[in-house]
């Protein structure tokens, strides 16, 4: 089965086409690494797939329904770290009970906090469980994230750019906690990253996006140098400028 | 001291503006943590309008602002789908057309309208049975949606969360802009146009300075709201001042003692953390 099949997938915000023509199939069970610069619609793809934002035209398939239609308790989403609002009154765990209703709870039932306590555990962070999401640093507030879209327990994981803020040796047990949920339930994994050897680590292909899907097969098929110029430019490597021009404004 | 409450009038301004300190304490939690305290005075403003309408055209002025105040929220909450305006400058916007067009319909009433004072500034002597009738229903209404609570709470949260876990955030924010704009409008003969965003922000705002949980600080604003409306009532049968300004201070009270606590709390974990 495929967990995401797109068919010439364009979408327009505002006045700006921020994805053109994608069409990408990834089988359940896959890692894919989403690379790409600033502004190239990579979290405007996830949220496609999320079914947060319509697409203008073309085919999205997830798990073979429309998004919209597809149960939300099989996703689990970790948005980009954003100016998160910190100023609203939660504790941590209450975030991660979330992840599990799909709504905002009264009270956390003793099962629902020993739920979200193992997804903190897998995250590193149950030391943080009782703390409000005001007093979390930003690497912290991460992770609670992380956990909150693991304790629903998803077939297919949504990361954009999830390692940010977070420290080393965080960020390496935090790969080796999805290879490993990956592995025990066959879950599908699309990770958006900036760091190329993440990606070149970690997933079994990388796709690499500006506005068009410039590139879409292993590490070593994509991670060449005439793939990444076409997306990134000659901020990179000055040479290519039309490959530049026939990416960033096709 | 309690020989108040065997005044009729005093009965009803009792009970009404316990009704309406409940409905805006407990809205006034998703006005305040969605940043809409504004929106408070925009709809209040709307009511103005209605209320004009309504005196205009010689009919119960609230039955006039009820629907008036809705056509108003909606057109906000639509305009701001549709544009990148920021919520504010969209209020701003219609708030002032609709005191505008209140001022002129007022201005085309020929005799002398006293009754818009006390709309302006509340009158609990004016609540009558049918007030109380209509904000019963408005609270009965607010029970019924009382489930929508962790959806709100949700989007409040994350709006962008809420949608992918499927929250209809958009009819959510109609519901609650209509649910609103009802509020205000029964709250218009307790409080009067000018006080009733303190309604909504002030007992909300109060309980959000010592909460760490958005639960307890819906129940905490509810508290705050509905017992500020009693004692200033109460104070301001005993003092002769008015209602609604009374209540305001109260809970401008109640605000600077949780104030007083937030500090205190803070003062007391810094001198732990130097001990
Ligand atoms: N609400 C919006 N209205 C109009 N244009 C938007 C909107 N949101 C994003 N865009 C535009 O869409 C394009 C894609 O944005 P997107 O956030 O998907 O980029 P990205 O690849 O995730 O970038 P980054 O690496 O910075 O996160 C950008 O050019 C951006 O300017
Ligand atoms: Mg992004």
């Amino acid at each position: 089965m495929h967990a995401v099949h797109t068919h010439n997938l364009s979408l327009f915000l505002g006045e700006s086409q921020a994805l053109a023509d994608i069409s990408c199939c990834v089988r359940e069970g896959e890692f894919v690494a989403i690379l790409g610069p600033n502004g190239a619609g990579k979290s405007t793809f996830l949220k496609v797939l999320l079914g947060v934002l319509e697409p203008s035209s073309g085919n999205v398939l997830v798990f073979e329904k429309k998004p919209r239609e597809v149960d939300p308790a099989w996703i689990g989403y970790v948005p980009q770290a954003k100016t998160l609002d910190r100023n609203f009154p939660a504790l941590a765990t209450e975030l991660v009970v979330t992840g599990l209703h799909r709504t905002w709870r009264r009270r956390i039932s003793a099962a629902d906090r020993t739920a979200a306590l193992s997804a903190l555990e897998m995250v590193g962070a149950s030391h943080l469980a009782d703390r409000p999401l005001s007093a979390l640093s930003g690497g912290e507030l991460q992770r609670i994230y992380l956990a909150r879209s693991l304790a629903r327990k998803p077939r297919l994981i949504l990361l954009d750019e999830p390692a940010t803020g977070i420290d080393t040796v965080g960020e390496t047990d935090f790969y080796r906690l999805l290879a490993r949920y990956r592995n025990e339930q066959n879950a599908t994994i699309l990770m958006i990253t900036h760091n190329q050897e993440v990606a070149s680590a970690h997933a079994d292909r990388v796709m690499v996006l500006n506005r068009r899907l410039l590139g879409f097969g292993t590490p070593q098929e994509t991670m060449c140098d005439e793939c990444l110029q076409s997306a990134y430019g000659p901020a990179h490597h000055p040479l290519h400028l039309t490959d530049l021009r026939a990416g960033s404004h096709a | 001291m309690l020989e108040a409450l065997t005044l009729p009038f005093m009965q009803r301004a009792l009970i009404a503006g316990l009704m309406v300190a409940f409905l805006a304490s407990y809205y006034g939690v998703f006005v305040v943590q969605r940043g809409l305290g504004f929106l408070g005075n925009g709809l209040a403003h709307a009511a103005f309008g209605g209320v004009a309408l309504g005196l205009l055209l010689g009919r119960e002025p609230l039955m006039i602002a009820v629907p008036f105040t809705v056509a108003v929220s909606i057109a906000i909450i639509w305009v701001r789908h549709r544009t990148t305006l920021a919520s504010d400058t969209v209020i701003g916007v219609f708030f002032a057309v609709s005191m505008a067009a209140g001022i002129i319909f007022l201005s085309l009433k020929k005799e002398y309208s006293a009754d818009a004072f006390s709309y302006l500034f509340g009158s609990i002597l004016a609540i009558t049975d049918t007030d109380l009738k209509v904000s019963a229903g408005v609270v009965l209404l607010a029970l019924l949606a009382q489930p929508l609570w962790g959806r709100w709470a949700y989007a409040t949260f994350d709006r962008e969360l809420a949608i992918s876990d499927r929250v209809p955030v958009v009819l959510d924010e109609y519901l609650l802009g209509v649910l609103l704009s009802v509020t205000v409008v029964v709250a218009v003969k307790v409080v009067g146009i000018v006080l009733i965003s303190a309604f909504l922000v002030i007992p909300a705002a109060a309980a959000r300075l010592v909460v760490r949980r958005f639960a307890t600080m819906t129940w905490l604003s509810i508290l705050f709201g509905m017992s500020s409306a009693a004692f200033g009532l109460w104070g301001s049968y005993q003092l002769d001042l008015p209602s609604g300004a009374t209540i305001v201070i109260l809970q401008a009270l109640i605000f600077l003692a949780c104030l007083g606590i937030l500090t205190l709390t803070r003062a007391i974990a810094a001198g732990r953390g130097k001990a």
